[in-house]
């Protein structure tokens, strides 16, 4: 069995969330690449055919949707107060949680590859488990630890700090392992050599190793912020969905649909779209700087 | 050292408060009284209904994904095409996707009352939204980059010396494949098959729109937790949902033990050096 393993996993545990295993391999012009040979050219077509019926079409149809409505629908919807109210806390809260994921997912991402320790490895696991657990199960969790029956006495339910919980929750991943496999590959030599020639811990940190991380933090922080403002399930039953309140964007999109108002619907869910295109523009920039510096 | 230390507690403390104490009572819930609400949630017919649909809906989704993957990940290294970059980088994409957006999206082109392919198939008999097939598509879309993610590092690393080798000893394409290429990619590939079971069996937010949560008919297992603990059958959800997290630690636990630990190992000998 062994003999058989692949050679190399070129991200060792970036479990699915780990973006710069693909990209990092994949972008490197493949030796014995060739041009496509007609059977390749067979199989490309019927795999575009069903990427397309899977994700391009519908998501093209949500912009189509949205521009049938013409601009006047779209403003006056994304306007709207209840929307424009969870627009907001969705963003916020979102970027507030990127923030604290830079600092944590860092600092996690330090401790995995720096340290070592007894059940180093259980931690390992517990950073992949926000991204396999069932996000109406991570509600239901974090709804018996932090809501009214909590055994610590702190309730957050219905309340804007859970929105930050669930985010804080379903993000974890993206930092740590988007930082971790880069941080592994730094060559300690370049830290020992400042610190020999003087410099001060902080100072090869800030001057050596952060500006070496600073493209996968960044990509990290990018996959979670598009994480924060797309999440939906694991607010169902903690957050308590109080418009102008509590309400994020999703819940917003999905009351819309409920009422039988797609054009408005297709409006805010564009929105979400765009960031979503966004992101993944900012993390093929940021994948060619991660290789560079690699 | 102190510093060491410091960043080991802080560490462990946020891991344990945010994921592994909340975790945890799913479990402590569950069994509060034995095994009674297990027993009372697996002789609920519709509890019985919506595990083996959600099996049902996240196997085909695993297959669709599966080749699907491994193909469009032979096709990303091996060969080169106009719109290759493109490609790539849209495939990524339903990993920043909301799930909300993703249903909404499904509804608009297969749904009975959209301007796209839903009128047409429905009138020929075939009912994609509010029945199993959009839950497999919305749960085939959530899931697509995990194969992938996983192939292409492998097949890249691989390059394509044997390959080539294969070929001019007179192995056909097939052969190829199977002989060589396949035994590389098979860790990677399961791996990406888990944990792409792992995000089938728990999609909740696509399927709730493009089922319609019909008990008996489209709920999966994740929109029966829901239901049922707003309905104040909270040991049945408790239940249901320790089922789910089960499967789903399990998986992460199966990978995360199976595959080769190459950067904290690379990281440890550089520390001993």
């Amino acid at each position: 069995m062994t003999t058989t393993a692949p050679p190399v996993a070129a991200a060792p545990e970036a479990a699915a969330t780990g973006l710069p295993a693909r990209r990092r391999a994949g972008r490197r012009a493949a030796p014995g690449s060739t041009r496509l040979t007609p059977t390749a050219g067979v199989g490309l077509g019927v795999a575009l055919i069903w990427f397309s019926a899977l994700a391009l079409l519908p998501l093209i149809a949500v912009l189509v949707e949205t521009s049938t409505g013409g601009w006047p629908v779209f403003w006056s919807t994304i306007t709207n107060a209840q929307t424009a109210a969870a627009l907001r806390l969705t963003i916020t809260q979102a970027l507030g949680v990127t923030a604290v994921n830079i600092v944590m997912g860092t600092l996690i991402a330090w401790v995995l590859v720096r340290d070592r320790f007894p059940g180093k490895r259980a931690l390992e696991v517990l950073i992949d488990i926000p991204f396999a657990l069932p996000t109406i199960v991570a509600g239901l969790v974090l709804l018996t630890l932090y809501g009214p029956n909590s055994p610590l006495g702190v309730n957050v339910a219905n309340t804007r700090a859970a929105v930050f919980l669930a985010f804080l929750f379903v993000t974890l991943p993206f930092v740590v392992r988007t930082v971790q496999p880069v941080l592994a590959e730094l060559d300690k030599s370049v830290e020992e050599a400042a610190a020999s020639l003087g410099a001060s811990p902080f100072t090869t940190f800030r001057r050596i190793i952060l500006p070496a991380l600073t493209p996968a933090i960044a990509a990290g922080a990018a996959l979670s912020f598009a994480r924060g403002i797309s999440e939906y399930g694991s607010l169902v039953l903690l957050s308590g969905n109080l418009p102008m309140r509590t309400e994020v964007t999703s819940v917003r999109i999905l009351s819309y649909l409920e009422n039988g108002d797609q054009a408005a619907a297709a409006a805010v869910a564009s929105v979400l779209l765009v960031v979503s295109l966004l992101v993944i523009v900012a993390l093929d920039v940021l994948q060619r700087r991660v290789v560079r510096r690699g | 050292m102190a510093k060491t230390y410091a960043f080991r507690a802080i560490v462990i403390v946020y891991l344990g408060l945010l994921v592994a104490w909340p975790v945890s009572l799913v479990a402590k819930a569950t069994f509060a009284n034995g095994f009674d609400a297990l027993a009372t949630a697996l002789s609920d017919p519709s509890v019985v209904f919506a595990l083996k649909l959600t099996v049902i809906v996240a196997v085909q989704a695993v297959i669709l994904n599966t080749i699907f993957g491994v193909g469009i990940s032979l096709l990303l290294v091996r060969y080169e095409f106009r719109g290759k970059r493109l490609l790539s980088s849209l495939l990524d994409l339903p990993l920043s996707v909301s799930p909300i957006v993703v249903g909404l999206a499904l509804v608009l082109v297969y749904g009975g009352r959209g301007d796209w392919f839903g009128p047409g198939l429905e009138a020929n008999g075939i009912q994609i939204i509010f029945a199993t097939p959009g839950i497999v598509l919305a749960t085939a879309f959530v899931a697509l980059p995990l194969v992938i993610r996983e192939v292409v590092p492998v097949l890249t690393e691989l390059g394509t010396d044997e390959e080539q080798a294969a070929m001019s000893l007179g192995a056909s394409p097939v052969q190829t494949f199977r002989r060589i290429t396949l035994p590389a990619i098979k860790w990677a590939v399961v791996y990406g098959v888990v944990l792409t079971l792992a995000r089938s069996l728990g999609e909740f937010g696509a399927v709730k729109i493009v089922s319609g949560n019909f008990e008996g008919k489209t709920q999966t297992a994740t929109l029966l937790v829901e239901q049922k603990y707003q309905d104040f059958q909270q040991p049945t959800a408790y239940a249901t949902a320790f089922l789910l997290a089960l499967v789903s630690v399990a998986c992460i636990v199966v990978v995360s033990f199976l595959r080769p630990d190459h950067s904290s190992s690379k990281a440890q000998s550089k520390g001993l050096s």
